[in-house]
């Protein structure tokens, strides 16, 4: 764990960059995390992230990639073409909610 | 802190169901991870990517031990058919896709599919065999050749 300021607040990290503590995150760390990811938020990522949220918050985790597609109408191709490095992972660490779990 | 993987070409040699499975898995993961993921599918491990025979690929009742059963019922007509179904019934469970559903996940994530063609020579698949999923037909060389700056796992 490492603490770093997202948008004027110290938070605590873990070493690929989730945040220890959810409740902390605000949607102006979402924009700097992201940048941090090379991704530049369109409303279209905006939807995937929020939906990444809704999801941690009401089932208590993030889906998968799979999952995500299937339950969020956008595509497997599009969310991999909104965000390279791994969708589920990187919608995740920008919404401020832990890594998602499950190997499919 | 060792160097992360950033590229894996996975190597499917088997036709059976469970030979299949785990590439694909690893493949899928690869790429939600962010990695770079090449699958190359050769000799029964064509069948994966066979239009004809993608539907019909099943767990082996035979020299699998595995199932737990005695070898001998594994002989019987249908034993593989029984044990795939099982196996199927299962997958669903944890909502594992099928095979066909897979292809076409790993694809659409950006995994390169590729068949051999020593293998579909020696077979005599030409692309118009594979599902559209399978961007070419290429050799050993070519093979080696994507897979630069990777790892190579084999199954």
């Amino acid at each position: 764990m490492t603490t770093s300021t997202l948008a004027g607040v110290a938070v605590e990290r873990d070493a690929e960059g989730f945040l220890a503590d959810p409740s902390l995150w605000s949607e102006a760390m979402a924009t700097e995390i992201a940048r941090e990811e090379g991704v530049e938020l369109t409303p279209r990522h905006w939807e995937v992230v929020r939906f990444m949220r809704h999801a941690y918050e009401t089932t208590g985790a993030g889906p998968n990639v799979r999952l995500l597609a299937k339950t969020s109408g956008v595509s497997v191709r599009e969310l991999y073409a909104l965000f390279p490095r791994g969708p589920a992972k990187t919608a995740a660490k920008i919404a401020g909610i832990p890594k998602p779990h499950g190997c499919i | 802190m060792a160097e992360p993987i950033t590229k894996v070409s996975i190597v499917v040699s088997k036709g059976s169901l469970e030979g299949v499975y785990p590439a694909l898995i690893m493949a899928n993961g690869a790429r939600a991870e962010g990695m770079e993921a090449n699958l190359f599918f050769t000799f029964f491990g064509l069948d994966a990517i066979n239009a004809k025979r993608i539907e019909h690929v099943k767990v082996a009742a035979v020299g699998n031990p595995g199932l737990h059963m005695a070898s001998l019922l594994g002989v019987l007509p249908g034993m593989s058919a029984i044990a795939t179904r099982m196996m199927e019934h299962k997958m669903d469970e944890f909502d594992i896709p099928g095979l066909p559903e897979f292809i076409e996940l790993v694809a659409d994530a950006g995994c390169g599919l590729y068949g051999c063609k020593a293998s579909a020579d020696l077979f005599g698949f030409s692309e118009g065999d594979f599902v559209p999923q399978v961007k070419s037909i290429i050799t050993v060389g070519e093979f080696y050749a994507m897979s630069a700056g990777g790892q190579i796992i084999f199954t």
